[in-house]
């Protein structure tokens, strides 16, 4: 498998993180020889095998619907960046 | 005092010779005076520590303590901690004082313990030699010049140079037990769901696992006790018994089916930590254990498939940090988009977008199945692996890390070295299993070599048995740098 320096812009884009040229072109060769390791993989057959999404072998756990959680909202937003009568400001986003 | 065991330190706290206030002090002293050149810690702060030091005096006065009541505990900064700032090691969280406590926390304070300060870590635990925090690189106390290792190197470097007498970490594919390992100290990653994440930032939640870093496997049992238990805010915490990790200590090795894991002991591993692992092996023969070769045939792919796992789930994890509710802003954005990405571009560092990019490469459509369900798959066969060889013997050894502690500087700009520190250890996390490391004395250098010791789903309590009787007759694990 061979990434583009546009295959790594568009992973970046998907993941949310601004990359500048210079970046995306030293962040390829580092991905690529990630990849490469990660190819080894393919050299075992798990035609047969059933995927293992998780350590141990338990089912979710379930509750009342009840209330838990008490309103701590002004401590909460106390590390938010930016609020404002108890809600979160963030640029416009509808014209 | 400072090369004293929790035991050590509980007595005298009990006998009334010292008090958490006047023990606190003490070591509130040395951090100051070894943590500019160490990097150990991010935050201190005596005022709260020594408030904990107060109130467990009062426990202590009204014969109400407990074996960790008054000890001065340092706290991987990856634990939210309420009123401390709590950074994971990254400028994205570098303003975040957090509103809670993890479950961890509440549990030591519950216990009586003091919270001696925040420690330095690789950011968002991603990293094998604590050369990715955003404050700076930690010292290895045998040689300034090495790694402490990674990702909880700020708290085996605490408890190595003695600035802490335990302290907590983190282990998503080793970053326990290798650093450990390359500090000379002794540390435990416990069974998958047996530590609460609560409150535990999340890198790889399949993987993660806290647990302890001390001096020896009696203190780790003593720490256990207070950390482990079901929570039901943490879905994947298991509901079971309560255990007492000290009640096997003392019972004798005789009998102990040793595997060591052929694949293991066939190529990688550098000449001065075989040297170790074999006296430490020549050690166990004659407390009485045999030794058997095991194979874990898919061994090699253990790090393949953990660099496809983890970023998987960290570039679902970390998608939470997007500037709004809490962390680094940036500060000009042109919109709500650019806003996210300028903020991640600028919150995160090097190693974690790589990540965060691998992973949201293989979640991606179209090469879902081909990485992502591959590793899953390959991650049932090293499970399987373990779970036959675990039919042969009672506990796996080898060797932690596959060298010594590597100078600061050597594998930072090749992320593959420095994701191959990890290839002993990432396959018990693949599994779920316990894994621990032990110091078995010194290689290149003179820097400390670990043992890794991976049991059963549940082993810990043996795990600690076979670690101790060890520890009862070397003296390894009492070797200090001098500092």
């Amino acid at each position: 498998m061979t990434l583009s320096v546009n295959d790594v812009k568009q992973i970046a884009e998907l993941a949310y993180i601004k990359v500048s040229e210079d970046e995306a072109k030293a962040t390829l060769v580092q991905l690529s020889d990630i990849f490469n390791l990660i190819e080894t993989m393919q050299t075992v057959d798990t035609s047969q095998i059933e995927p293992m999404s998780h350590a141990q072998d338990v089912v979710q756990r379930l509750r009342e619907d009840v209330v838990t959680e008490s309103d701590q909202r002004e401590l909460f937003q106390s590390v938010a960046p930016q609020i404002e009568e108890g809600l979160y400001l963030v640029p416009k986003v509808i014209e | 005092m400072f090369n004293d065991s929790l035991k050590q330190l509980s007595k005298r706290l009990a006998d009334r010779e010292i008090s958490s206030v006047e023990l606190t002090t003490e070591f509130l002293k040395r951090i100051k005076q070894l943590n500019p050149q160490y990097n150990a810690f991010i935050t201190v702060d005596d005022e709260k520590a020594l408030a904990q030091a107060r109130i467990a005096d009062q426990k202590i006065a009204t014969d109400k303590a407990i074996p960790l009541t008054g000890i001065p505990v340092a706290q991987k900064d990856i634990f939210c901690a309420k009123g401390w700032l709590t950074t994971c090691g990254s400028k994205m969280l570098s303003n975040f004082v957090s509103p809670y406590d993890a479950c961890v926390i509440e549990r030591f304070n519950q216990a009586g313990a003091v919270n001696i300060g925040k420690t330095n870590m690789d950011e968002f635990a991603m990293g094998s030699s604590n050369e990715t925090s955003f404050y700076g690189p930690v010292r290895n106390p045998w040689d300034v010049a090495a790694v402490p290792g990674g990702s909880s190197g700020g708290s085996a470097c605490a408890v190595a140079a003695r600035m802490a007498p335990v302290a907590t970490g983190t282990d998503t594919g080793g970053s326990i037990r290798q650093p450990a390992a390359l500090c000379g100290i002794s540390g435990i990653k416990p069974t998958y769901g047996t530590v609460s994440r609560y409150g535990m930032i999340a890198f790889a939640s399949s993987l993660d696992q806290g647990g302890p870093m001390a001096k020896s496997a009696e203190d780790l049992a003593l720490m256990l006790n207070v950390m482990t238990g079901f929570d039901a805010r943490d879905s994947t915490s298991l509901q079971r018994e309560t255990e007492d990790y000290m009640r096997n200590l003392e019972k004798p090795l005789s009998g102990l089916r040793i595997g060591l894991p052929k694949e293991y002991f066939a190529e990688g591993m550098s000449s001065d930590v075989e040297k170790a692992v074999e006296q430490a092996l020549g050690e166990y023969r004659k407390l009485g254990a045999e030794t058997l070769e095991v194979s874990l045939a898919n061994s090699s792919l253990s790090i393949p498939v953990y660099y496809v796992l983890a970023p998987a789930e960290a570039s679902s994890n970390l998608s939470r940090f997007d500037g709004v509710r809490y962390g680094h802003r940036a500060k000009a954005y042109e919109n709500l988009g650019d806003m996210y990405r300028k903020s991640r571009a600028e919150g995160f560092g090097a190693e974690v977008k790589r990540r965060i990019l691998i992973g949201t490469y293989v979640l991606s459509h179209g090469y879902y199945d081909a990485y992502y369900i591959k590793a899953q798959k390959l991650r049932r066969l090293i499970a399987e692996d373990f779970k036959r060889a675990f039919t042969h013997c009672d506990v796996i050894m080898g060797p932690t890390a596959p060298t010594v502690a590597f100078d600061i500087g050597e594998k930072s700009s090749d992320p593959i070295q420095m994701y191959l520190s990890d290839i002993y250890t990432s396959g018990a996390s693949l599994a779920g299993l316990p894994g621990m490391s032990i110091p078995i004395g010194f290689g290149e250098k003179n820097r400390p070599v670990g043992l890794h010791i991976v049991g059963n789903y549940f082993a810990e309590a043996r795990m600690l048995n076979v670690a101790h009787q060890y520890q009862l007759v070397t003296d390894w694990h009492q070797q200090a740098p001098d500092l």
